[in-house]
């Protein structure tokens, strides 16, 4: 059994040196880059944090942007309250031939109230959707506004889904639809190296701004 | 199929190419112990482990020496994280348990499942890390498996490697040192400049409890903080794939944007590749290291292309709903469902075919809601026995296996004994092969069965106890607990073993398959939808993780030391050349044929009824 003092004395080196001297060393090389490193927190005009530029908020009022759907075990998008305890980031993991994430689940208790179980599904998503941005009954809806991310928290939409948005906010905020389309054109991310991924704009980022505006 | 995913695949691809020379070349040298660049620098740092730890450098182990001692690592590194898990509560210093979790969080069989899953290179994370790890078990308890499961399996390729370059030799090597050297020069330098560009891009690292913000519109919201880039860069250079987050690599925070994305996947592939080169490079004949890397890459672009394919044509549901398809320049269409924006669809199925080929598992979108046959890309690639490029080490080995197997089956065709390398291929080498095959198969489709038609009780229903039914609860017999969902609130008793799944029918199938296929494996993702929290889960996922891992090193091992003992047959006319497009192309025709034997009827239940299901004539199930 000569090989077990070398295993648990190797096994230390790795606690000790890849456990703890590794990650604090980039720990205090973080320090030189405050603002990634501390999850890229952005702040009100008092200095308060409000939020991460990379975390997706949840907005539902028509002046606002609205992100993505969110999948989160809690009230979507990392939120909470009293009922309900933050559950962490996830996606629906529902499949492509699931009715819960086509049609939804729409259910009353005996007393009449909404099940808790109830989830509304891409249908209903996309009903929604329309509605809210004046649309009509038979319009395409882009693919990013009425499915839920992997993370639940993606803080992008796509341009078109911004582009639709753009009438809606405008009347909210008493602006033309030039002003905002404007201000959209600004938050436009591309694509890495003009290959990588997909062009987005931030929604709080873009909300952000709007507020700033004055509007 | 999109021009833009296309393009994206390939430029990866070439960059992939453009790594493998110079990083094969490093590592050649830095195994045989020739003096590289950073000789000067970690020198000392290495000599000085070997002093601390009682390792003789110049010790040379017969393979069953080099087996113990890599059995011996991986036990104390087992047991080490089980202890720190289960007592994760108790450490609770220097700010590294802010949110308070403890044992609770952890309880035993999640602890074994856990340990066992990043020990044997794995990660399948049967637990939420947001809620249910403290900074310390993150960082320590887990991170280092990330350094050491990575440099084992380097250790165990070079040992392998050795067994072809070495003639009538009495050893493979020494365990020790080639752990320490991939360590130290090749995870280390990579994984401290890759951190640094980590923060840079935006993943945080620091040791701030979660932040509570009032968002714009006045909601709680709770920002999960850590040591998030530390863990990001080793999981993604190391194969592991285990997420400092639950969503992994599509949190925002781990994979901020497209560069970091970018990078991540680099991480995964280089070393896998770069290990071909080293292989040619140290049995001298670096066409043999390229005929290798050429199948892996055949099999690489064809599962890429038609992963973005499936993915791009979307969900037919989706359609009928109206729901955008095509991608335009605006938006990706597609199936967005489970999908990153900033990724889209060209950008995620990359990822989930090179983090399935490797055998890392991290994902930046959810395998579960892939349509049937973007779906069932990862699964084939993982049902390859990750061979396709591979984890660090593990690949390479992996893909030497069929190579034994391949030039097996060509010399049975020409009546020759076959040759490998200036090996003769025995009995012996070819029976260890097939024992690690078999064992493999074995193991994936027996739990997959026993998990699709175990029931414990309460039986076919499910049954929910809140605390005001605490008396009835006790009366379940206590068998029920082996599928209890682990500290649910209310009490969860899911019976059934296919109740655990997030979706019925051929996908649900599907989760269990993907689940043990994965574990066996040492991938680590998931068809995340399945509830594995259950001692039935953990325990059946932690056997199918250990036995994926040891019963393929110890055969390949002894296939080392065998090989190493033989004499070199000089080559002759009649020699099969195994630097040819035509050894490429038996070699990916072994691979394909042996999992398309062993696992068609399997993925014939799962991927392929759904993706005929999958018609909107037909309702949703």
């Amino acid at each position: 059994m000569k090989h077990i003092r070398p295993a648990i004395l190797l096994t230390l080196f790795f606690v000790v040196f890849t456990g703890i001297v590794f990650p604090y060393s980039l720990y205090f090389i973080g320090k030189l880059m405050p603002h990634q490193a501390n999850g890229s927190l952005v702040t009100d005009a008092k200095g308060v944090v409000i939020g991460s530029e990379l975390i997706a908020q949840p907005f539902a009022k028509p002046e606002y942007f609205h992100p993505r759907p969110s999948g989160t075990g809690d009230l979507g998008y990392g939120t909470f309250d009293k009922d309900h305890a933050f559950a962490g980031s996830a996606g629906t993991n529902l499949g492509p031939t699931s009715d819960k994430l086509i049609n939804g689940i729409h259910k009353k208790t005996p007393d009449g109230k909404d099940d808790p179980s109830n989830f509304d599904g891409v249908v209903d998503l996309a009903k929604a959707y329309r509605s809210e941005n004046g649309l009509s009954e038979t319009a395409k809806v882009p693919a990013d506004a009425v499915t839920r991310s992997g993370s639940g928290i993606d803080p992008h939409i796509s341009i078109e889904n911004a582009h639709i948005q753009v009438s809606r906010v405008a009347k909210a905020r008493h602006m033309s639809d030039d002003q905002v389309k404007k201000l959209v054109d600004e938050h436009i991310e591309s694509r890495f190296l003009g290959v990588f991924g997909d062009p987005v704009v931030n929604v709080l980022k873009l909300n952000l701004d709007l507020d700033k505006s004055g509007k | 199929m999109s021009v833009n995913g296309f393009l994206q695949i390939l430029i990866y691809f070439g960059i992939i190419v453009a790594i493998t020379k110079p990083l094969g070349a490093f590592m050649a040298k830095v195994f045989e112990g020739e003096k590289t660049f950073l000789y000067r620098i970690l020198r000392p740092l290495e000599r000085m482990v070997y002093r601390i730890c009682g390792i003789k450098e110049d010790e040379d182990m017969p393979w069953t020496t080099y087996a113990i001692a890599m059995l011996a690592f991986s036990a104390v590194g087992m047991v080490l994280t089980y202890v720190l898990l289960r007592t994760q509560g108790m450490i609770n210093f220097a700010g590294l348990n802010p949110q308070g979790v403890g044992a609770k969080e952890m309880t035993p069989d999640l602890a074994l499942n856990t340990a066992a899953s990043f020990t044997t290179n794995t990660n399948w994370q049967n637990y939420v890390p947001e809620t249910t790890l403290s900074y310390f078990s993150n960082m320590v308890s887990l991170a280092i498996h990330n350094w050491m499961s990575a440099a084992t399996g380097m250790a165990i390729a070079i040992a392998l490697i050795r067994g072809f370059s070495r003639k009538s030799a009495k050893g493979i090597g020494n365990f020790w040192v080639d752990t320490v050297r991939a360590t130290i020069y090749v995870l280390l330098p990579i994984a401290l400049v890759g951190g640094v560009i980590f923060i840079a891009g935006g993943v945080p690292q620091n040791f701030l409890p979660y932040q509570v913000v009032t968002t714009l519109e006045g909601a709680k919201q709770t920002i999960a903080q850590g040591p998030v880039a530390s863990q990001e860069i080793i999981k993604m250079l190391g194969t592991n794939g285990g997420g400092f987050f639950n969503a992994n690599s599509a949190h925002p925070f781990e994979n901020p944007n497209n560069f970091i994305n970018l990078l991540q996947i680099l991480a995964i592939f280089c070393i896998p590749a770069g290990l071909t080169y080293t292989f040619g490079k140290m049995v001298g004949n670096t066409k043999q290291g390229w005929a290798i890397f050429g199948a892996m890459s055949a099999m690489f672009l064809t599962g890429a292309f038609v992963c973005n394919a499936a993915e791009q044509s979307g969900n037919p549901y989706f359609a009928k709903a109206g729901i955008m398809t095509e991608q335009t320049t605006t938006q990706p269409g597609g199936n967005m469902e489970g999908k990153e924006m900033r990724f889209g669809i060209g950008a995620s199925t990359l990822f989930a075919t090179v983090t399935t080929d490797a055998s890392c598992g991290a994902v930046n979108g959810m395998h579960d809601s892939y349509t049937p046959l973007g779906g069932l890309v990862p699964l084939f690639n993982i049902l390859t026995g990750e061979v396709i490029f591979g984890g660090v080490g593990a690949g390479l080995y992996g893909m030497l296996m069929f190579a034994i197997i391949g030039v097996f089956i060509a010399g049975l065709m020409v009546g020759r004994t076959p040759e490998y390398i200036g090996k003769k291929i025995e009995k012996f080498e070819v029976q260890m092969a097939m024992l690690v095959v078999l064992i493999l198969a074995a193991c994936i489709l027996g739990f997959t069965a026993m998990s699709a038609n175990t029931s414990y009780p309460p039986g076919a229903t499910a049954v929910t106890f809140d605390d005001k039914h605490a008396a009835d609860e006790a009366k379940l017999p206590p068998l029920a607990s082996w599928n209890h969902v682990n500290t649910s609130s209310p009490s969860n008793y899911l019976g059934a073993t296919t109740n655990n799944t997030n979706n019925g029918g051929a996908h649900g199938f599907s989760e269990i398959l993907y689940m043990y296929a994965s574990a066996t494996g040492n991938n680590g993702s998931a068809f995340a939808g399945i509830t594995g929290n259950t001692p039935h889960y953990n325990v059946t996922g932690m056997i199918a993780m250990l036995v994926g891992r040891f019963f393929m090193i110890i055969p390949l091992l002894a296939i080392a030391g065998s090989l190493a003992a033989k004499k070199r047959v000089p080559e002759s006319l009649g020699t099969f050349s195994t630097d040819s497009g035509t050894f490429v192309a038996l070699l990916i025709g072994v691979v394909i044929l042996v999992n398309a034997l062993t696992f068609f009827p399997a993925l014939a239940l799962g991927p392929i009824v759904e993706h005929f299901q999958m018609t909107p004539t037909r309702k949703p199930i």
